[in-house]
């Protein structure tokens, strides 16, 4: 056992740290990011209007057939093609986060708007509330809790999909970790660090998430 | 209060109404029963607006239903509603559950609100059960907070759609006892529901719809001793044997 090195682990803690903050920049920007875009696709999914809903059903269907790392790598070139300047890999990356994880969590608002019960609105509706009252009051609310363990599962998803940044030449976590471990011939002891360090993270979060499934709505 | 004339519907080339016409004076209690797919819940649910209907006319206190500048929220807030699953909201308590539209729709401080919901729940012998959610009430305790829920905006009538079905046979009598009570105060009252038992007892007339058409439209007493139409006879004979 005395030929493993654990110091490296705290040696090269900056080093980590610096790429598990651009894992979590990636995470952060790409969740809000794709669910405000996400809402909007799934509003004009939900629209009567064709010239809406059909586009919206397009994109969300080509984006979810999509490996994320051709969408990355698609970005990475046509960004700055289309702006007629070169824009860094990590803003072709959050963009290209973003658009693809919107697809995701259009379709998990619409499964979560769709698991309330048509019932329901026609109850609110009977007692004289408004379309917007009966959204805001009672099928939002029923939605949103519908939604949380699949919007987290999402969000972890997106967490252990940073580590694609490496193909655009960004050190995300996972990419630190296996950079230390080339140079420095200590595999097992970063791949340990870093599989113990997403176990932590992504069980405290679906804990988390059972936790607030047990606590009552206010 | 409920005027019906000519109604009329179809989903696609189903006919689920056929011209019907029927009508419920102010304080009369109106009972529609009928077999399973005759159009007794469409046509309840029309008179609110909740289903929309292709041809006919529904007035209720003198305001057009169908027409397009009717204010629906503004009429259904004076119309209360029962349905045979409840849909009590099951993020709120009981409590929150009547107080909601009070609030939101008649805009009344919570305070009244609550006060108001404290009393309607108590009325229905639900006192105990105000910060209970709808999933710790039994069946027959959330059809009575929906009985709460929809008194408690003063409506002008009542629409009771099969508001026993869905429960327990120990559980439809002390939600038949509310509603019969509601009807001894004067409440208009246009029920959809198997029970001949509550009919007998506190209709003043029954409609018997079957195949989307209303076939009779007659007095209480009438329709049991002797109905007009082969098929109501049937019906009450099936209804009437267990």
């Amino acid at each position: 056992m005395s030929s493993f090195d654990w110091g490296i682990i705290w040696r090269e803690a900056p080093f980590l740290a610096h790429g598990m903050a651009l894992s979590a920049l990636l995470v952060v920007v790409a969740t809000a990011g794709g669910l405000v875009l996400g809402v909007v696709l799934a509003l004009m999914r939900q629209s009567s209007r064709s010239w809406l809903s059909v586009p919206a059903a397009g994109y969300v269907t080509v984006m979810r057939s999509l490996p994320l790392v051709l969408v990355l790598f698609w970005f990475y070139f046509l960004v700055p093609l289309a702006l007629g300047r070169p824009v860094g890999a990590l803003a072709s990356a959050l963009v290209a986060f973003v658009l693809f994880e919107a697809a995701f969590y259009c379709e998990i608002i619409r499964a979560g708007i769709a698991s309330v019960r048509a019932g329901q609105t026609q109850a609110a509706l009977a007692t004289g509330m408004r379309q917007s009252q009966v959204f805001r009051l009672i099928v939002g609310p029923q939605a949103l809790r519908a939604m949380v363990p699949l919007l987290l599962n999402q969000i972890i998803i997106v967490f252990q999909d940073t580590s694609l940044v490496y193909v655009v030449a960004l050190r995300d976590f996972m990419t630190s970790a296996s950079i230390v471990a080339d140079r420095d011939g200590r595999p097992t002891e970063m791949y340990t660090i870093v599989a113990i360090v997403y176990f932590v993270i992504c069980f405290s979060a679906s804990k988390a998430v059972e936790i607030y499934q047990r606590v009552p709505a206010r | 209060m409920i005027e019906i004339s000519d109604v009329s519907k179809s989903y696609g080339r189903t006919a689920v109404l056929r011209g019907c016409t029927a009508a419920v004076k102010r304080g009369e209690v109106v009972v529609v029963c009928g077999p399973s797919g005759s159009g007794k819940s469409t046509l309840i649910k029309c008179v609110n607006g909740l289903v929309p209907f292709d041809s006919g006319a529904i007035r209720v206190d003198g305001v057009s239903v169908g027409d397009k500048a009717t204010d629906l929220p503004a009429l259904r807030a004076r119309i209360g509603m029962v349905f045979q699953n409840f849909e009590l909201y099951p993020h709120m308590t009981a409590l929150q559950n009547v107080s909601l539209a009070q609030i939101h729709v008649l805009k009344r401080s919570r305070t009244e609100a609550d006060t108001k919901s404290r009393q309607l729940l108590a009325r229905v012998g639900l006192a105990d059960k105000l910060a209970s959610r709808p999933d710790q009430l039994s069946g027959g305790q959330q059809q009575r907070v929906s009985i709460a829920r929809a008194l408690a905006m003063d409506p002008q009538a009542m629409l009771f759609d099969e508001p026993t079905s869905a429960l327990d046979p120990e559980m439809v009598n002390e939600v038949l006892e509310v509603m019969q009570a509601l009807a001894l105060d004067g409440m208009t009252m246009m029920v959809v529901t198997h029970e001949m038992g509550f009919a007998q007892r506190v209709a003043d007339r029954v409609l018997f719809m079957d195949g989307g058409e209303i076939l009779e439209d007659t007095p209480k007493a009438a329709f049991f001793a002797h109905p007009s139409t082969d098929r109501a006879r049937q019906f009450l004979a099936k209804v009437l044997s267990h």
